[in-house]
């Protein structure tokens, strides 16, 4: 049997005035068991484009690779940089048709031709354009320190700051979130994928130094047994016959 | 885990709406909050969505649906201004809506308001409620917060106003229903349409009339601490 596999995740973005950074923690779940400590949220849609995914796993993961396969065909066909808007209607479009039942809750952040665009898409198929957003079950979190600290005009660095720690907020005050911090920076003509950017969650141990065993492992047995030949091999024999 | 917030209920916008009618033009309104459950989805949303160069409309109830509903009608709107080699009429653009809402009915979970101006009949309101209805009226309100203001309108509503009456009676109307409506609030966004051209506005809390029982505008806690005295924790 197949459980759903939910990532109740968070994800959270913003913009900075000629970039967006997109910031995710990793922490998938099936229930009330953490099924994978460090999954990505932050998945690719175009080379100046990002979508931050929440919701059923596979559902998000299968609306942002099919939109990324248009956007690459489109791109193919028009010889031109895709734009942020293209993915917006083609993921509300897709999500209003299946009425919500297709359960993902998107940030998608990325630069084109036309600047820097944020946008939130709710699974109804419903969107907003916003300065900052926050989606997922440690949205609420999230949403806290940016409204108190969000600013129009934050340095790249204070941007990424910014967000790793409204994903930390998330990560500690909310039960559907945890482990580390994915972050994806974007400028025009620029991206970093910032893969575990903070770790704050590491794994301890009882012994910090590690542990010692009092004497060498010592072999107890040794048996070896010959491999045995199973199939005579005949030279010359009948050949096959065809009939 | 859902503290009462329910983050999955359908995002949808708990409204208030208006549309008046003035010796020139149209002014709508709107405030600026988008809900989802208890949760403020959006607290500067922008609900008057444009259709063409001299048509707006008001959205009410699912965002979803509304998006999809005015997205269609801007996409046939344009269509058809190319068709024609000439703007769309309000009325078109009204009936177009209409026959949306009217022939998904069932699907729909939307109450809009549709204002322009055009050379032909000048500045018009129409509203087009759940069952995809259309009605052309003076003055049209819609959305959660039309209740508190139904009794206000028959009241201050007058024919032939000026431009800045028309305003200032909407500002005011979205302001009361702000006060009164847990489902509304922001800020106040308005759009004027008439044989000029349109005017947007943008209207922030403390800009806003007060109420009963209402307080001074002030600054934030979070201002106050983070200028003035150290840490508030600190021991």
């Amino acid at each position: 049997m197949f459980a759903f596999h939910i990532f109740i995740f968070f994800s959270s973005r913003f913009y900075l005035q000629d970039g967006v950074i997109l910031g995710a923690d990793t922490r998938a779940t099936e229930g009330p068991i953490v099924c994978d400590k460090n999954c990505e949220k932050i998945h690719y849609m175009a080379p100046n484009i990002y979508c931050c995914g929440a919701g059923t796993a596979a559902d998000t993961e299968a609306v942002t690779d099919m939109v990324s396969s248009q956007l690459q065909l489109h791109r193919y066909h028009t010889g031109r940089e895709s734009r942020v808007i293209t993915a917006l209607t083609l993921l509300k479009s897709h999500l209003f048709n299946y009425q919500g039942h297709v359960q993902a809750a998107l940030v998608l952040g990325g630069v084109d031709a036309t600047g820097p665009h944020l946008h939130t898409i709710y699974p109804h198929g419903s969107t907003d354009t916003l300065p900052f957003a926050t989606m997922g079950s440690g949205s609420l979190a999230a949403m806290a320190v940016f409204e108190s600290k969000y600013r129009e005009d934050l340095s790249r660095d204070e941007g990424i700051k910014l967000v790793a720690e409204a994903i930390c907020s998330g990560i500690f005050n909310d039960l559907g979130s945890g482990s580390n911090v994915d972050v994806c920076v974007i400028t025009k003509g620029h991206r970093e994928y910032l893969r575990n950017h903070m770790s704050p969650n590491p794994r301890t141990y009882i012994s910090s130094k590690g542990f010692s065993f009092s004497k060498q492992i010592e072999v107890l047995s040794t048996k070896i047994t010959p491999l045995k030949q199973k199939v005579e091999v005949i030279e010359g024999g009948d050949a096959m016959e065809e009939e | 885990m859902d503290m009462g917030l329910d983050l999955n209920a359908p995002h949808s916008m708990g409204t208030t709406i208006i549309g008046v009618t003035y010796n020139g033009g149209v002014v709508l309104g709107a405030d600026s909050r988008t809900s989802t459950g208890m949760y403020v989805a959006n607290r500067a949303s922008d609900k008057i969505t444009q259709l063409t160069d001299n048509v707006y409309m008001c959205r009410s109830g699912s965002a979803a649906d509304s998006q999809i509903v005015s997205d269609y009608v801007r996409y046939f709107l344009h269509q058809h201004t190319i068709q024609l080699g000439q703007p769309a009429t309000v009325k078109v653009a009204a009936n177009l809506a209409r026959l949306l809402s009217y022939s998904n009915k069932d699907m729909l979970q939307t109450g809009l308001i549709i204002g322009g101006w055009d050379k032909y009949e000048g500045g018009k309101i129409y509203g087009i409620p759940l069952g995809g209805t259309l009605l052309e009226q003076p003055f049209t309100i819609g959305g959660s917060g039309s209740s508190y203001l139904y009794g206000f309108f028959d009241q201050a509503w007058k024919e032939g106003m000026t431009k800045d009456e028309a305003e200032q009676l909407v500002i005011k109307a979205v302001s009361l229903a702000i006060a009164r409506d847990g489902a509304s609030g922001g800020v106040v966004r308005t759009v004027i349409i008439n044989s000029e051209g349109v005017t947007r506005n943008f209207y922030p809390g403390d800009t806003l009339p007060i109420w009963h029982e209402e307080l001074e505008p002030r600054n934030s806690l979070l201002d106050i601490l983070s200028t003035s005295s150290p840490e508030p924790m600190s021991t």
